[in-house]
């Protein structure tokens, strides 16, 4: 076993876990964090997208000690402690990004993610930039439309108050 | 699936991978950034017996200016290729190219030299690199060499790196100037490519004075389409019916795999369409 040590949605962790270990494995079974979930297994679907240092990532091609020493974030990070919804999450329940919900962890984690990158993307840099995560219900359009709306909602409310798109709720920057 | 157990290292110098590697003996395996090596070891189609991890060596990071070439760090991932400005400047075609591997996780974990190492056939950076005759640096046991890209590859999976031996670097010859697109096809926008075409002209007094094409996908290893990148030469830049008609040959004389994606014979069709497609766009960068 090998000891890791990980900031996980903005709190110090320590995990103990064999070299073999799957980061998504190490999030749910270990460190309490379920709302990340193991869709395909083999690369493909996304849905155990994280941040790993700031970074989308699919927490099932990571090894947990490959982590060691770096920060995560994870859908569980994402709302205020007081139940205030992230602009991106507030944007997937306005527009009907979701169906079974199954891929919305990882739809979430990887809008912050190209949105830090690309704050006011096109429709169809949303497209590219969604292109890792998949929706077995096939509802894309609401997805593509709550992207769009939480770019424009994130950059409005950067105009109105810097500081609190500076660093979004529950995400180390 | 879970992997087979295995022990770990991540040490901060390629000396110290080095010495992993051959410490570990055969069951020894490097990890990069782990996108190829993670879903075969999670099918359990591989079981090592120890990673020996890349991700504290930080020398293997840097992309350098080295004179008439670029040196780009074997750690340096694909993200970063496609974004770096030093390689976006001097070779276009291996930004473009890397800016279109997977999607945007894997782009941000897989690394270039991890890429090739593994040496999928259906895997795009190989195309790339044979196009602008590109190397590999290599370190081993017995010191360090260059390998030219077209005598890396070796077949299906295999390459010419020998047993403790680690990629450190990839150098590509400078391509300033040059025009370049990848063209690729696939059945899922972020699959492995069915096949795509990898190319890069040189215009001059508007005719292609020198042209580049790589395969990806039509062979047990990337390939160059040698007789249609001579029938490029002395095309004149604004036709593109022409271009097309040179570049439609490339896929002549390969054995590229049937596969439910595809039948050979429909891959080299293909290969001569996207082709086509890769040159003219190359061509209209620089026009």
């Amino acid at each position: 076993m090998v000891s890791i040590r990980l900031t996980v949605d903005n709190v110090e962790r320590t995990a103990e876990v064999e070299p073999r270990t799957l980061l998504v494995h190490a999030l749910r079974e270990q460190l309490g964090k379920v709302g990340t979930v193991v869709g395909c297994d083999t690369s493909n679907c996304g849905a155990c997208t994280v941040l790993l240092d700031g970074e989308s990532v699919k927490s099932c091609s990571v090894l947990a000690v490959q982590a060691d020493g770096s920060t995560v974030d994870t859908v569980q990070g994402l709302a205020q402690p007081d139940g205030t919804l992230h602009p991106i999450q507030q944007a997937f329940h306005e527009h009907h990004g979701l169906q079974c919900g199954y891929c919305t962890p990882g739809m979430l984690m990887r809008a912050v993610c190209l949105l830090s990158e690309n704050p006011t993307p096109t429709e169809e840099e949303v497209r590219h930039g969604m292109e890792g995560n998949m929706c077995r219900c096939t509802g894309y359009q609401g997805i593509v439309d709550a992207v769009m709306a939480a770019s424009q909602a994130m950059s409005d409310s950067y105009g109105a108050n810097q500081s609190s798109i500076a660093e979004p709720a529950g995400v180390a920057s | 699936m879970r992997p087979v157990a295995f022990d770990y290292v991540a040490p901060t110098t390629v000396e110290e991978v080095v010495q992993a590697l051959s410490d570990g003996g055969e069951d020894a395996t490097v990890i990069s950034g782990g996108q190829s090596l993670l879903p075969v070891l999670r099918m359990r189609m591989a079981d090592p017996s120890l990673l020996v991890d890349l991700r504290r060596v930080d020398s293997l990071r840097e992309i350098r200016d080295d004179g008439d070439n670029l040196v780009i760090g074997a750690r340096a991932t694909h993200r970063q290729v496609s974004t770096d400005p030093l390689v976006r400047q001097h070779a276009g075609l291996i930004a473009k190219t890397a800016g279109s591997i997977g999607d945007p996780q894997i782009r941000y974990r897989g690394t270039i030299g991890g890429s090739l190492a593994h040496a999928d056939p259906a895997g795009d950076m190989g195309a790339a690199v044979l196009a602008l005759n590109g190397s590999l640096e290599l370190t081993g046991p017995r010191g360090s060499r260059t390998v030219a890209g077209g005598d890396f590859f070796v077949d299906y999976f295999t390459t010419a790196r020998e047993p403790g031996e680690v990629v450190t670097a990839v150098r590509i010859p400078k391509h300033d100037g040059w025009g370049s697109h990848y063209e690729k096809f696939t059945v899922v926008v972020q699959a492995w490519a069915v096949v795509a075409v990898a190319a890069a002209v040189r215009v001059e007094g508007g005719q292609v004075a020198e042209a580049r094409i790589g395969l990806t996908n039509m062979g047990t290893t990337p390939l160059r389409a040698a007789a249609a990148e001579q029938a490029l030469v002395g095309v004149a830049a604004a036709d593109t019916d022409a271009l097309r008609a040179a570049a439609a040959t490339a896929g002549e004389g390969t054995n590229p795999p049937d596969d439910p994606s595809g039948t050979p014979e429909y891959r080299r069709h293909l290969a001569g369409v996207l082709a086509g497609r890769a040159v003219v766009k190359a061509v209209e960068a620089v026009a």
